[in-house]
């Protein structure tokens, strides 16, 4: 067995690249699918540019999903057991907008994450931390007329992983969206302000634009906040390009 | 506005996001229903035993269904969307109906592509073996070599459509304006 590698050595290839990233002057919005400081995306990541396609059929237009489909109760996942979860409840919500700006309603987003102590409820997760009766950490809702979204949910804790000796994940939510045409389908993580593992993690700083970065990140919303219950934090989301024109429409 | 960044679907969906019926656009049995399945392959040629398909795809008579039911199906609406993760050698599986093209287009299954180890989602799609001709605007705008991976192939059940993720025989991936 070969020794794990430190996180200095993954510190010093992610600085590499985001020095190159400077020097080059050519702003990437998303993150790199081929970034070696992510040891799992090494086998993993085309090799060849991606080969542009104008949408055409099916792509124009998105799945439909609706009331048949998510039950109101699925957008709290801090009800769906027998008692409270631990840790910090909050209320996250935002708006998914196109990228003219537009609300994308009535459409499915899904949520889940580790609980506070940073564990997940899937076979695979290792981590020993406690698992919580009260905390499945999955959600589901559909955005409203104005494209607004809403969970309760508890603050998700940092977790090892073995990308690296001792690497931990900031803590993050992930979040599943779809827009509508097919080509906005997304699939991204949410993470919280001021987090110390930011600089340290490879799958964060796979995108390598630091305020492309930033948009990852909730704000803390003391409006969002209610008095002896839940903190809050905002955090919207834009999808890439737009749907036909209005014009088309008809 | 700028887009938000995607991120990997990491490893830990499988409690998230696959759910019954997910693979069964139509329930199997289905007079028409056909297989639509093939095995993700890494760059070693591995199987990933850890990635996730959706399809979007067009009816039968080559319209796009508008339809509520995807998450909760009742066995007979037909709702053209579906999501199949993989199993522990890389394969998926749908259970489906034979798209036909819309508008005079050919046929395609449009498939979204996530895995743990892949940063971002990737799109391609499975066209019907039926004549992936030049005549096609993405067909046409590939060499033969790479246009094969964009072509599943008939089997017993229905199409084999195998997505090979990097190096040899690499799936064409698809950027679409504004990406």
């Amino acid at each position: 067995m070969t020794e794990p590698e430190t996180q200095a050595a993954i510190n010093e290839e992610i600085a590499a690249i985001s020095k190159a990233y400077a020097a080059a002057g050519f702003v990437e919005t998303q993150p790199r699918t081929d970034y070696p400081p992510y040891r799992s995306s090494l086998l993993r990541h085309p090799t060849k540019d991606l080969h542009h396609a104008d949408p055409e059929g099916v792509e124009l237009w998105a799945p439909c999903f609706g009331e048949r489909d998510v039950d109101p109760l699925e957008a709290d996942l801090t009800i769906q057991h027998g008692g409270e979860p631990v840790g910090e409840r909050l209320v996250v919500t935002g708006r998914v907008l196109d990228g003219e700006g537009r609300p994308v309603r009535r459409q499915l987003v899904e949520i889940w994450q580790a609980n506070a102590g940073g564990r997940y409820v899937h076979k695979r997760d290792q981590h020993p931390a406690a698992l919580d009766p009260n905390f499945t950490g999955v959600g589901r809702c559909l955005t409203d007329d104005d494209g607004t979204y809403r969970f309760t949910t508890i603050k998700p804790g940092p977790y090892p992983w073995k990308n690296h000796r001792n690497a931990w994940r900031p803590a993050h939510v992930h979040f599943s969206l779809f827009g509508t045409e097919f080509t906005q389908r997304m699939v991204t993580q949410m993470y919280f302000p001021g987090d110390p593992l930011f600089a340290l993690d490879p799958i964060y700083q796979s995108i390598v634009d630091p305020a492309a970065r930033e948009r990852l990140v909730a704000t803390y919303d003391h409006d969002l906040t209610q008095p002896e219950w839940s903190t809050g934090y905002r955090w919207d989301i834009v999808l890439t390009g737009s749907r036909r024109t209005p014009m088309e429409d008809t | 506005m700028n887009a938000t960044p995607g991120q990997t679907v990491g490893p830990f969906f499988h409690y998230a996001l696959p759910y019954d019926g997910d693979r069964d656009l139509v329930a199997p049995g289905t007079p028409g229903a056909i297989r639509l399945h093939g095995t993700v392959y890494d760059g070693a040629g591995a199987g990933v035993p850890d990635a996730l398909l959706e399809i979007w795809q067009a009816d039968g008579e080559g319209h796009v269904v508008q339809r509520q039911g995807s998450l909760r199906r009742d066995g007979h609406t037909f709702t053209g969307f579906g999501r199949a993760s993989t199993d522990r050698t890389g394969e998926y599986t749908f259970t489906t109906l034979v798209p036909q093209g819309v508008d005079g287009a050919l046929p395609f299954f449009a498939v979204t592509v996530f895995a743990r180890g892949l940063l971002n989602r990737l799109f391609t799609r499975a066209y019907l073996p039926l004549a992936p001709d030049a005549s096609d605007p993405l067909l046409g705008s590939l060499d033969p070599d790479r246009r094969r991976t964009l072509v599943a192939e008939p089997d017993a059940h229905g199409f084999r459509f195998d997505i090979r993720l990097m190096g040899e025989g690499e799936t064409v991936f698809l950027r679409y304006p504004g990406h």
